[in-house]
């Protein structure tokens, strides 16, 4: 991990609302693991003050400019844009100057390859699944589970399926794949697959959703979280979720950043106020 | 002195604080460092001034409910709430870490009553490696963080008094900036025995989610920090060093060497750095380097020249 000022190489809007950029990452390929998370800082610019953090969606090589050089890394990052941080990253370009802060945080433990595996991703959500996807879809099974308010939010998701992932799109409206909430598919693939591990990422309400279900059926859980969080390295204390068995007398709160952002379900308390204020998936 | 008479290559920089000797004027604010340790991969521990620690408390604390932060104009509020792991496991746990580094180690402390301060200090008092103590009396984000003992001189007094009794190591009082009159708790600090004075802490502020109409912190009230309040931060420095005897640390939305300069030429003999760690974890370093450019191109070879060189 460290800080780098590094530059754009491409920014495109993927769907309404939804960017996806690149950004030249030396060392990221070697480095970053599925999960873990960028602290993202437009350079030369205030504000925003503080970086955003983005999970890492992909990591990959571009072809070098010329024969006798290495070929260059990158990261993607996907974000929507809903704050006046990702308002101005809209509007950056190929060559602007940005610096990255990472590979930060804990990353997804892909468990045994024998076992299936259910990714549920719900509109932004779905960034820190793809790495993750494939690493795993070499040696298991892996589907998708993709869900979003209309056909805007479903991403990616042909890319997911370039790795040899079973993809299964749903929506509340309707619009794109089969009408309701991505947790009904995810309970029917779970009556069928009883002992698939699952790994979430997405708004809120659905991760508490998912973590329900999984409760119910002693199903493994692994959940991806974002908190607003102003250093990324665990020393602001903004960032921090409480973690099971918490109570005021003995409180147990763990960094999103340093301890996450990917937590297994059963280190974290669920009460439902005890992540208020804590959002999952996309950035602001 | 005509500037471009001298050619100096290696500008003194070695200040003195509270008879601390410090190889430079740059350290990090309480709370935006950790324990030094999580910034440790990003920059050079033995590159800073001193590390001051985030602020400790007799018994652990737990700190705020989320959301403890968000971003305003230049700034951000927080309200942590001071979430520690308490003295004791400090001295066990993250003390040998620092002791590696030869940089001197400011441990910031509070209590919610006189005698937890008293207490905190005693127990920092013979541990080794400890440089000095920094006495938060002005954290607005707790019922009892002791902004009681920053906004009343009396208490004030009392407070500071207790604790200079209880410890030997040099004694930094930082002080808050939510008081009508400041140069009136800097005196009574100073008068207690303070041998330093170290300010701003945050100024106290409310941002409200227009939609949900709630607060943006569950704490509704929290400390606004970063670029927005270093003008508030320079004026109430300049009024304190016009006040005390003692040596002053000008804290308050320094994030460029050109910030830390404002301080210094008002009169506070070194600096802390915030909010700008959150931003760039080697903002210290680049401000540091900043200021010896700075001491090159304008020929002063002793930062303690530029200190309190105010022209008015």
């Amino acid at each position: 991990m460290k800080n780098f000022k590094t530059i754009i190489l491409s920014n495109q809007e993927i769907s309404p609302g939804y960017y996806r950029m690149k950004i030249l990452a030396p060392g990221y390929n070697e480095l970053a693991r599925p999960g873990q998370f960028v602290m993202f800082r437009v350079q030369r610019s205030l504000p925003p003050l503080l970086r955003r953090p983005f999970g890492i969606f992909r990591a990959g090589f571009l072809p070098a400019d010329c024969e006798s050089m290495p070929p260059k890394e990158f990261i993607e990052i996907i974000y929507k844009v809903v704050g006046s941080g990702t308002e101005i990253m809209q509007g950056l370009h190929h060559g602007d100057p940005v610096e990255l802060l990472g590979p930060l945080g804990s990353g997804f433990d892909p468990g045994t390859p024998e076992e299936e595996k259910i990714l549920v991703g719900g509109g932004i959500g779905l960034a820190p699944l793809y790495m993750l996807a494939e690493k795993m879809v070499e040696k298991s099974k892996v589907r998708l589970l993709m869900g979003g308010r209309s056909r805007d939010d479903i991403i990616t998701v042909t890319e997911f399926e370039r790795l040899g992932v079973e993809t299964y799109v749903s929506t509340e409206d309707g619009s794109l794949g089969e009408e309701g909430l991505v947790t009904r598919v995810l309970e029917r693939k779970l009556d069928k697959y009883p002992k698939a591990s699952v790994f979430a990422c997405g708004p809120m309400p659905m991760i508490e959703a998912v973590q329900k279900i999984c409760l119910e059926r002693g199903t493994s859980l692994q959940v991806s979280l974002e908190a607003l969080m102003a250093c990324g390295v665990g020393a602001c204390l903004g960032c921090v979720v409480k973690g099971e068995g918490h109570t005021e007398v003995d409180p147990r709160y763990l960094c999103t950043c340093t301890s996450g952002p990917v937590f297994k379900a059963e280190e974290l308390n669920w009460n439902k106020a005890a992540i208020n204020g804590v959002e999952s998936g996309g950035c602001k | 002195m005509n500037k471009s008479e001298k050619n100096i290559l290696q500008p003194k920089m070695a200040v003195e604080v509270a008879g601390l000797r410090l190889k430079n004027p740059v350290m990090p604010a309480s709370g935006t460092f950790g324990y030094g340790e999580e910034y440790a991969p990003y920059i050079d521990l033995n590159q800073l001034g001193a590390v001051v620690t985030k602020g400790m408390s007799l018994n652990p604390k737990a700190g705020n409910n989320t959301p403890r932060i968000c971003e305003t104009v230049s700034g951000m509020l927080n309200a942590i709430g001071l979430q520690n792991v308490g003295v004791d496991a400090f001295i066990k746990n993250k003390m040998a870490y620092l002791q590696q580094y030869e940089t001197p180690v400011i441990v910031n402390f509070f209590g919610s009553t006189q005698d937890e301060y008293g207490e905190v200090a005693a127990r920092l008092d013979d541990v080794p490696g400890v440089a000095a103590l920094e006495m938060n009396i002005s954290c607005p984000n707790v019922k009892h963080g002791g902004i009681i003992f920053g906004t009343d001189p009396e208490a004030a007094f009392a407070a500071v008094s207790l604790v200079r009794k209880r410890t030997n190591k040099p004694l930094i009082v930082k002080l808050t900036p939510n008081v009508t009159d400041i140069q009136v708790t800097a005196r009574a600090a100073e008068d207690a025995g303070a041998d330093a004075l170290s300010l701003i802490n945050t100024l106290t502020g409310m941002a409200v989610d227009v939609k949900t109409r709630k607060p943006r912190l569950a704490n509704t009230i929290g400390g606004l920090s970063g670029p927005a309040i270093r003008p508030i931060a320079v004026r109430l420095v300049h009024q304190v060093v016009q006040a005390v005897q003692v040596p002053v640390i000008g804290i308050g939305g320094i994030s460029r060497a050109m910030d830390a300069l404002e301080f210094l030429i008002v009169g506070a003999k070194a600096v802390q750095v915030g909010t700008a760690n959150f931003v760039d974890p080697n903002a210290m370093a680049t401000i540091l380097a900043g200021l010896e450019e700075f001491c090159r191109d304008e020929g002063i070879a002793d930062i303690n020249d530029l200190i309190g060189s105010l022209e008015l």
